[in-house]
């Protein structure tokens, strides 16, 4: 045997004692690999505004009984309209911020005169689930400058974006960890 | 402008609904005169900053060598019982369970596949310490620092004993599920170990109803049969099983030498005692080597059985993949078999991609799918076939011995051992055997 200047050293333990050194190799492997790869930064997720089609899946299926996501406005980019179609339901009944007339369903947006005709439409983070309503009413007949993004500050930064998995348009992804937004308008650092 | 100029505006909007492209400006910002000023659009708070990885990485490795002291030298179920409720604690219910070596996984596996994913460092020291601890100490990972063990451990009040060959069996679900979350991590369609994570929910105390669900009935089961999901899901179990049997140190029963007194048989909730073996009864043995021999042969037969199934099962597979679902549902839409469309395809068409180019997409994760799947099933054929040679080949034991592979290294046997009582100096002078 080729190992036999060592009494003890059976074939069975020469195996073992071999496939342990691969086992080891094989994780330094998996390390080395990894560090080699981490040269970047750490990542969160975060949902590009361009892609949403604010679905609605944000506010239900965050792991959080609360959602992480919530609808931000990009006021630079913002019509100040009297008649929001984010802020209005289809056809209100009047231009007031009367409940009957909110697309809200928590009445997170808050309407404040500015000068006429322009009204300032500012997200009350707190009440806001993240339902994307507003997202949608805005985008489809106004400026899109309401959108939704994922707070870091709730965020649990999952290994898997349960939010991600149920994305329709595969708006999630992975942005780095110091620029984690994606915003809109002349906030957006591109 | 007026008002009257603005909702004037706002109906043009309606008449042209192709402008359609996100982003478009229908309603130029306005021109304030009273001196308004922009607000920004967001205070961003920031993510959780990096050094939490590294006190998590380094609190695994003070864990793992605290664990190995413990396990190994000390030979104390009370503390290692503390250690891992403590784990239970941070890693669990503090960090709230992710990330963990079970998941990690997947992170490496995408690593490894995919050049533009950057696996975080946590994650890369999560799924390597454990490994190179399992190689020098056996499976003190599992006894003593995973909180989704320590969760189970904690809950078992009346173990039953599962037949041994159930419990072979049930473990196939182990390696099925470790081969399925590479297969799925490495075509980067889902991470599944996150997505069937049990205890999760549990940690974070949140989390939706039929994981909760899940992770309730795996606890229910698990007061009576120890560490369910450590025992017959957990993927990373599967690695280190194997890891474990080429460990340098391991749990041993005795402190000492083996005095064959049997009072530790049933010490172990999770069967993972083994009896000293006895030599085969004449004419059995011949009997046993056939067996052994159309085991070897039927190996290969089931490798091939099992690629070629998973390798069928492409179509399947590939529906995990959001892009082929979307793809499906569009042709679906498109050939007038359905009608009406759905987020996805509605998604899709904004984005202005021809279908042609979605279908291409679908056909090339479907034939991934058909290597990887083929691969996933010749290793469950490959698994399977080995489990059956293994459980006909017999091993030499003359001692009752803890299976380094089932052993979690949890420690209840220790006290079972009238060697370990005069160890301690519990009682005087020497106990001998039969």
């Amino acid at each position: 045997m080729a190992n036999s200047n060592k009494e003890d050293m059976t074939r069975r333990k020469f195996l073992r004692e071999g496939l342990w050194g691969a086992c080891l190799a094989g994780a330094g492997t998996a390390a080395g690999l990894s560090v080699a790869r981490n040269n970047r930064d750490n990542t969160v997720w975060q949902i590009d505004p361009y892609k949403c089609i604010a679905c609605g899946n944000c506010a239900t299926y965050c792991v959080l009984e609360h959602s992480a996501v919530k609808c931000v406005q990009a006021y630079a980019i913002c019509g100040y309209c009297d008649l929001c179609t984010g802020y209005l339901v289809p056809e209100p009944k009047a231009l007031d911020t009367g409940a009957e007339n909110e697309l809200c369903p928590t009445g997170a947006i808050k309407r404040a005169y500015v000068e006429d005709p322009y009204y300032e439409y500012t997200i009350d983070e707190s009440l806001c689930n993240g339902c994307g309503k507003c997202v949608k009413g805005c985008m489809a007949f106004g400026n899109g400058s309401l959108f939704l993004q994922v707070r870091h500050d709730r965020c649990k930064n999952c290994n898997e974006c349960a939010i991600a998995a149920a994305c329709p348009s595969q708006a999630y992804q992975r942005v780095p960890t110091d620029q984690p937004y994606l915003l809109k308008g002349v906030d957006a650092k591109e | 402008m007026t008002r009257f100029a603005c909702i004037t505006m706002f109906t043009m909007a309606l008449l042209v609904p192709c402008l359609g492209a996100q982003g478009e400006m229908r309603f130029p910002p306005p021109e304030f005169e009273s001196g308004y000023q922009f607000p920004q659009t967001t205070h961003p708070p920031t993510a959780r900053s990096a050094l939490y990885e590294y006190i998590d990485a380094a609190l695994l490795l003070v864990a793992l060598l605290l664990a190995s002291q413990l396990i190994l030298r000390k030979r104390s179920r009370r503390a290692i019982f503390v250690l891992m409720i403590a784990a239970l604690f941070y890693f669990g219910f503090w960090r709230e369970g992710c990330i963990c070596p079970i998941g990690a996984i997947q992170n490496v596996t995408l690593t490894a596949f995919d050049s533009s994913y950057a696996i975080p460092l946590a994650a890369a020291a999560f799924f390597v310490i454990p490994l190179v601890f399992t190689l020098f100490n056996g499976r003190v990972f599992c006894g003593a620092v995973c909180p989704l063990g320590a969760i189970q451990d904690a809950v078992l009040i009346h173990p039953v004993r599962v037949p041994p060959w159930l419990e072979s069996g049930l473990r196939l679900l182990a390696y099925t599920y470790l081969g399925a979350a590479v297969l799925f991590a490495a075509i980067g369609s889902a991470f599944l170990i996150c997505r069937y994570d049990p205890f999760v929910g549990f940690f974070r105390l949140s989390g939706n109803w039929n994981i909760l669900t899940l992770g309730a009935s795996l606890l229910v089961i698990g007061l009576f049969v120890g560490r369910p999901y450590c025992r017959f899901l957990c993927p990373y179990g599967v690695i280190l099983r194997q890891l474990s049997r080429l460990s340098k140190r391991r749990v041993t029963i005795t402190p000492s030498e083996c005095i064959k007194c049997r009072l530790c048989e049933d010490a172990c909730p999770f069967g993972a005692i083994r009896e000293p073996t006895e030599d085969w009864p004449e004419g059995e043995f011949k009997i046993a080597k056939r067996r052994l021999v159309l085991f070897l042969v039927l190996l290969p037969v089931l490798i091939a059985a099992g690629g070629w199934a998973g390798s069928s099962l492409k179509e399947r597979l590939a529906r995990v993949h959001p892009r082929v679902r979307t793809a499906e549902r569009v042709y679906l839409e498109e050939s007038g078999q359905v009608t009406g469309t759905t987020n996805a395809s509605d998604a899709f068409r904004t984005t202005g991609q021809t279908s042609e180019t979605l279908y291409q997409d679908a056909t090339e994760i479907r034939n991934r799918f058909a290597t990887g799947g083929a691969l996933l099933g010749a290793f469950i054929g490959f698994v399977a076939g080995g489990k059956l040679v293994a459980l006909s080949v017999r091993r030499r034991r003359m001692d009752y011995e803890a299976d380094p592979a089932s052993c979690f290294a949890c420690g209840r046997c220790y006290k079972y051992c009238p060697k370990e009582h005069e160890r301690l100096k519990k009682i005087t002078g020497t106990v001998a055997g039969h």
